[in-house]
């Protein structure tokens, strides 16, 4: 212990010469921690049925075997600071990560031999099992798991501190590969359904079981490894032209980007089979409500966690106007007839909503709509409503989207794609246009400061009005089309579940910046999967909510701002960095402040 | 006719009784300093003046209608613009936004027009940036250039209030309230806002009420001085009448009775 005293002053706060014994415990017991968690819940189970590299590596153990992995990552962590050279890697790293990976082991052996012996918990955690015990000790038996699982967790942990001695190039080409081959092997339906034309490639990369093969896994590996390892290095040219200083550059590079995406999302549905369109529609019916709570909540500030009513308003609208099957009252209006009086019933919606809870702020204003939106729910289910709506039979029988001369419905998944991606698109130019005008920056102004924007002759009541119409009129498209789509609308797709999920897109994708949002209703919906639509990785199902909750608390910690956060949120969430950046900007040709009154001028 | 008046203002905060019956006016084109001991309700008395407390009795006229019990922004885009004693800008925006902001009240395109992007929504943008951009250019080369798209928590002390200052003047008020528009500041910086908060009569023609500690300044920009304490006017007059007023002294310094009867 006592060689944790001296040395840790350095800069770094990592020693370099010696064992911390203290961290390296602490870091193994939470390996171990992690490992026992992962089985206890059942995750060793359940993903062990899905394999990754056939026949060597199940997504069980991968996940398994990620906590001695992220141990040994943490030891080769340096603190990157401006004028300082970070220490070197040395073996001590290794070490230390071995270690960790060998407490992480024993531990997890431990909790083996524990559930081996008293097996009579099951009532209590269901995957108490003498699966488990199978299972965590490789079907090795309680003994040898004490030397196997250390072993193999030392080495994991040793080879991810190890890459410390790669070039920095050589270590990224690695972690490309690696991934290249996980994600190969997880969105197996996607590659498949790409190939459709090129049989071989599937049949090379794939084994029955789904899984990638090992020549398979090699080939990926080279391939995406050796494309990383020779891609030309420093900021790619279309990152850099993208961010221009020349206008004129950068609004060319725009342009050519969006018509390649563009190209890239016409051709798309149709090298997709059934599955995947619809799960493309899923992110899209969910990228739109996102887009529509990021007007109220990413640009308005407002916080609204019953959000799920709008798309309920939109749905029912669309549903009682159209559907022959209405009770008491069926106009049967086509699609395109309705859709005019959904988004005015839905702008409607969002005034009554808004009204009452003008007065608002913050956790009050979540817990109020949060009930609103569940009354909306309540109100939709309940027998005093159901001549109209039709409680808890709900409506059928919706009609599809009648378009030149055919109908958009669940039977046309590639047409409802791009129905949707028009309405996404249609739904992101309105927020992109109103962001960057007079009534955008208003909102900003009140998201930073609602007694100031007031003060400054901003009408904050006609604002939020605002935020909360062009809100609800957004998720009304999606109501509108989803109603369409399904053909039938019960309230349990307007569950509070719905409203959470759509503000964690908003958070994870980046609070106030559109790509954040589509890419993080495409991450969430597309990867994990939606409340009740299974994603890419159908393994999750009954982990989705816990992927949720570990991918929120991981970007809280990590990149509060969003996976692609809006300028304006990163400088909030950065403002000592931003102040330090803007410090260093200070031209020296620029006159007056910096050159007359250099002491004065802090930045 | 006073282009701002109070007629017997009152305002209470449970049983303080931070106005008491202020009676005040200005003229337009003149700059009257409120002075006062702290606690002495002047940065109360711009709260109700600026409509973010409704007085509890008495009235705020502005150009000869009452404003009182309207909410801050019709009384802003009425014509009284006001900074705040403890700098509020809205840090995350930019030097330029922030004054774009203030241009909000005097310009129109809503909703539909901002989507579609019409001819005179374009025009109009194209104004508020020209007209921002011209009132940072009031004070000097201090928020230009490249500071004009920094955001604003970067800004030192002294250009965050130079900052307010443009944003209160991008609402094109009559009436510029100040609230200790110099409290922070190093003496050279107090001497150049002086000369700016004259120089905001005389080029951009506002009537001004300012609240200031610093009696340099008092002296050097007020064309009158109003007293209060304990929320309640005590005096009013030229710098020099009010500077020799006895009750002024006294709310300043206490009573030099008091030291007689101790000694």
């Amino acid at each position: 212990m006592t060689a944790t005293v001296a040395p840790a002053a350095t800069p770094t706060g990592t020693t370099g010469s010696t064992v911390d014994l203290a961290r390296v415990i602490r870091v193994g017991t939470l390996v171990g921690v992690g490992m026992v968690y992962v089985s206890v819940i059942g995750l060793l189970a359940t993903f062990n049925r899905r394999l990754v590299i056939d026949p060597w590596l199940s997504l069980g153990y991968l996940v398994l075997f990620a906590a001695p992995m992220f141990g040994g990552l943490q030891f080769i962590k340096r603190e990157k600071l401006e004028g300082l050279e970070p220490e070197p890697a040395s073996i001590n790293d290794v070490v230390q990560a071995a270690i960790v990976g060998v407490i992480g082991g024993l531990i997890a052996a431990l909790f083996a031999t524990i559930v081996n012996t008293f097996p009579d918990v099951r009532s209590v955690f269901p995957n108490w099992s003498p699966e488990l015990v199978e299972l965590l000790t490789l079907g090795l038996g309680v003994g040898p798991a004490f030397l196997v699982l250390p072993a193999i967790s030392a080495v994991v942990a040793a080879a991810a501190a190890g890459t410390s001695f790669l070039p920095e190039r050589m270590r990224k080409a690695l972690v490309v590969g690696l991934l290249a081959v996980v994600a190969v092997s997880l969105f197996q339906p996607v590659v498949d359904d790409f190939f459709d034309w090129l049989e071989v490639v599937p049949d090379f990369l794939y084994t029955p079981t789904r899984a990638i093969g090992v020549p398979g896994a090699i080939a990926v590996f080279v391939l995406a490894a050796g494309l990383s390892y020779f891609r030309p290095r420093g900021k790619n040219g279309l990152t850099r032209r993208l961010g221009s200083e020349d206008e004129s550059v950068r609004r060319r590079s725009t342009i050519i980007t969006a018509v390649i995406v563009g190209v890239a999302m016409i051709a798309l549905p149709r090298f997709l089979g059934g599955i995947l369109n619809e799960l493309l529609v899923n992110v899209g019916f969910f990228a739109l409500m996102a887009l529509g709570l990021n007007v109220v909540i990413g640009y308005a500030g407002l916080l609204d966690l019953g959000y799920v009513a709008f798309f309920a308003v939109g749905a029912y609208t669309t549903g009682v106007l159209t559907s022959p099957l209405s009770p008491t009252w069926d106009p049967m209006l086509t699609w395109w007839q309705a859709f005019p009086i959904v988004l005015a019933m839905a702008a409607l919606a969002g005034l009554f909503v808004g009204t009452p809870v003008l007065r608002m702020r913050g956790d009050y204003l979540a817990i109020v709509t949060l009930g609103f939106g569940e009354i909306v729910r309540i109100l939709l289910l309940s027998d005093w409503l159901a001549p109209y709506f039709g409680g808890a039979q709900g409506l059928r029988n919706i009609p599809g989207i009648p378009i030149f001369g055919t109908t958009v419905n669940v039977n046309t998944p590639q047409l409802m794609v791009y129905m949707v991606m028009a309405f996404v698109l249609i739904a992101a130019f309105i927020s992109w246009r109103l962001e960057n005008s007079r009534i955008g920056r208003a909102w900003a102004a009140m998201r930073e400061d609602e007694d100031v924007a007031e003060a400054v002759g901003v009408d904050t009541v006609k604002a939020k009005l605002t935020a909360f119409i062009t809100g609800a009129v957004i998720a009304s498209f999606a109501g509108a089309l989803f109603a369409a789509k399904v053909g039938s609308v019960f309230t349990n797709s307007f569950e509070i579940l719905v409203s959470i999920v759509i503000l964690v897109i908003v958070i994870v994708g980046g609070m106030g910046n559109i790509p954040g949002v589509l890419v993080g209703a495409v991450v969430l919906i597309g990867i994990l999967g939606g409340p009740a639509q299974p994603g890419l990785l159908q393994e999750f199902g009954e982990y989705k909510l816990l992927a949720y909750g570990a991918l929120l608390v991981f970007m809280m910690l990590k990149r509060p701002e969003g996976l692609v956060p809006s300028k304006r949120r990163q400088r909030e969430l950065h403002q000592d960095e931003f102040s330090q950046d803007a410090w260093l900007d200070r031209t020296p040709s620029a006159p007056g402040p910096s050159v007359a009154e250099p002491g004065r001028e802090t930045f | 006719m006073p282009i701002l008046e109070t007629k017997g203002l009152e305002k209470a905060f449970g049983g303080v009784r931070a106005i008491q019956g202020v009676d005040f006016s200005i003229e337009p084109g003149e700059i009257v300093s409120i002075i006062g001991p702290n606690g002495a309700g002047k940065t109360s008395f711009f709260n109700v003046v600026s409509g973010i407390f409704n007085p509890d009795g008495g009235q705020v006229l502005f150009d000869g209608l009452d404003i009182s019990g309207h909410t801050p922004s019709q009384i802003t885009t009425a014509g009284i613009a006001r900074t705040f004693q403890n700098v509020r800008l809205f840090p995350n925006m930019t030097v330029l936004e922030n004054v774009m902001v203030g241009q909000h009240c005097r310009t129109s395109s809503g909703v539909f027009k901002s989507i579609l992007r019409t001819p005179s929504q374009k025009r109009e943008e194209a104004e508020i940036e020209e007209n921002a951009k011209d009132i940072l250019a009031f004070f000097g080369s201090r928020l230009i250039g490249y500071r004009l798209d920094q955001p604003a928590f970067v800004l030192s002390y002294a250009n965050r209030r130079r900052l307010e200052i443009a944003r209160a003047m991008a609402t094109e008020p009559q009436v510029l309230l100040l609230d200790e528009p110099t409290a922070g500041m190093n003496p050279q910086e107090t001497v150049e806002l002086t000369e700016l908060i004259g120089r905001l009569r005389s080029e951009r023609a506002f009537t001004i009420v300012i609240i200031e500690h610093d009696m340099r300044v008092v002296q050097g920009v007020s064309d009158r001085v109003v007293v209060l304490d304990h929320g309640v006017k005590i005096a009013e007059g030229s710098y020099g009448e009010v500077s020799t007023n006895e009750d002024v002294i006294e709310a300043y310094l206490g009573r030099p009775a008091d030291l007689e009867g101790a000694s």
